[in-house]
């Protein structure tokens, strides 16, 4: 899919550094970031928050065909990772082996996503590798 | 508030429809609807049109007044809905609400969807827009990667089993054999799925509802004047719909779609009936482990005993429950923004006794369950027949 690259660079800190958020108010914390805290509404006192990038695996699924974009990429595996700071995200999972698991500790990783076809832009990402 | 009555159904044949594009389909559903009607277009006050990625499938949007001016409601309000594949589910609560309210007396709720003029990934991409574009999507997660992920955990809690999810799709082939507008009238066994290739783990090739051309056309009006046009209309008791977070890792569960949960208490408590009451029921099967999922959370199972009961035949047709007569969207195929208008059709053929060889015997009450992205919208409707 044709994306402009303002739609990619404005997400760059916490796609490269795991920086989200957490509401002031309720102390719920936010990965990725919102604008408004679920519990609070207008309420929300949002304040920038890094996580550790340390969390464990919740579910995973190994995407064999995967769309276009990532057609060089296939297979690769995708998990939902509870973060150790309490919200969950999915994200690769890198370096599994054969028996990655439910309940498996892992730890953020920065990698390559994908490179774009006609330009060879390289696009960067938080992933998580096994501990 | 007044009663609503569904007054004329119509539905084209599912599947890949190679020599009709947007507007014959739309033209074809909707003149069975009118004709089963016996309403004339001039008649028609309003039109809601669900549709959810026309542009991408095929470059056209606007496709409600489109709708309008192919069935030749001259300059009648037209307002398409997209809720992704909630978006026909969705377009019938608006037209049941302008009916209800007395806005409007004669409402065409359609569904359409064109899907096969694209190449699988491009469609893979187009419908990946009804999750989290920005933190789904773009690390490559496809909707059977969503429901893959809800299906593993399923499997972790609850110890739902590949068989079980395969006796879903075996069960709802076994529908579609019976309905001429089906996809695939083929039936198939366990083996066949369980040997099915593996799409993301563990769901495989047969447990995924196909990329599929279709439209679908219901016709509301006051129950108050429906016997005017039709001898059995079929009252809508209840429409409900509530949302969730459009990124499944953020829910509060990923083995249950709390937005069905949610709308089918408030459906139940509009129409004054239990789980234990309905006939027959269309939920919706984007893949195995959805239609396990929302036998679960509509009622009808506690959480973790749908898979064997299921696979025990409990809701083959006939049984204890009949699910998916129609085939699901399994069987019956699933052109997005047809599916949840679809399932209404099937719901009054059923209340009507005009379901042929996959009747339910004696059904009075039905219900349609349609879900949009991974559970970020869910649209439940109760039906009964008004005689």
């Amino acid at each position: 899919m044709e994306r402009s690259s303002a739609s990619l660079w404005r997400k760059i800190r916490p796609r490269y550094n795991l920086v989200g958020n957490e509401c002031k108010n309720c102390n719920t914390g936010y990965f990725p970031p919102r604008v408004v805290c679920r519990n609070c509404g207008r309420k929300s006192k949002m304040a920038e928050k890094q996580f550790s990038g340390n969390g464990t695996v919740y579910s995973f699924t190994v995407i064999r065909t995967p769309p276009d974009t990532f057609k060089d990429e296939a297979p690769y595996t995708i998990g939902v990772i509870k973060l150790d700071e309490g919200p969950m995200v999915e994200g690769h999972v890198i370096d599994t082996g054969a028996k990655l698991r439910i309940g498996a500790k892992v730890k953020m990783a920065f990698r390559k996503m994908y490179v774009e076809d006609d330009e060879g832009l390289i696009h960067y990402h938080f992933k998580f590798e096994p501990l | 508030m007044r009663d609503v009555a569904i007054i004329g159904v119509g539905l084209t044949k599912f599947g890949e429809r190679w020599s009709s594009g947007l507007k014959e389909l739309m033209g074809e559903a909707g003149l069975a609807a009118l004709e089963d009607a016996n309403v004339t277009s001039h008649e028609v006050e309003m039109l809601y049109g669900g549709t959810m990625a026309s542009g991408r499938f095929v470059g056209q949007e606007h496709t409600a007044a489109l709708m309008a001016d192919q069935l030749g409601f001259k300059n009648i309000p037209a307002v398409r809905i997209e809720n992704a594949c909630a978006s026909g589910g969705s377009a019938l609560r608006q037209g049941y609400i302008a009916v209800s309210s007395g806005i409007h007396d004669i409402v065409v709720v359609g569904g359409v969807e064109k899907m096969t003029d694209v190449t699988a990934g491009e469609a893979a991409t187009a419908l990946g827009g009804a999750g989290d574009q920005e933190w789904e999507l773009f690390q490559g997660i496809t909707f059977p990667g969503l429901y893959a992920l809800m299906a593993k955990r399923h499997m972790h809690e609850y110890g739902t089993t590949e068989e079980q999810m395969a006796s879903v799709a075996v069960k709802n082939h076994e529908n579609a054999y019976k309905n001429e507008f089906a996809q695939f009238r083929k039936r198939i066994s366990v083996s066949e799925v369980m040997g099915s290739k593996m799409i993301s783990d563990p769901i495989k090739l047969l447990d995924c509802s196909p990329i599929s051309d279709g439209a679908a056309v219901v016709v509301l009006a006051p129950l108050e004047t429906a016997r005017k046009y039709n001898d059995t209309p079929i009252k809508i008791v209840a429409s409900a719909q509530a949302s969730d977070t459009l990124r499944l890792a953020e829910r509060d569960s990923l083995t249950a779609i709390k937005a069905t949960s949610i709308a089918a208490q408030s459906a139940y408590k509009q129409a004054k009936v239990a789980a234990k009451d309905i006939d027959v029921v269309e939920v919706h099967d984007c893949f195995t482990i959805a239609e396990i999922m929302a036998m679960e959370d509509l009622g009808f199972y506690k959480k973790g005993k749908a898979g064997k009961a299921i696979e025990d035949g409990e809701t083959a047709l006939n049984s204890k429950l009949s699910v998916n007569t129609s085939g699901g969207l399994k069987g019956c195929g699933h052109p997005v923004g047809a599916t949840g208008v679809k399932q209404a059709a099937e719901i009054v053929w059923q209340l009507r006794g005009e379901a042929k060889d996959r009747q339910v015997k004696g059904a009075e009450i039905g219900m349609t369950h349609n879900v949009g992205g991974s559970g970020a919208t869910a649209v439940v409707h109760i039906y009964k027949r008004a005689d």
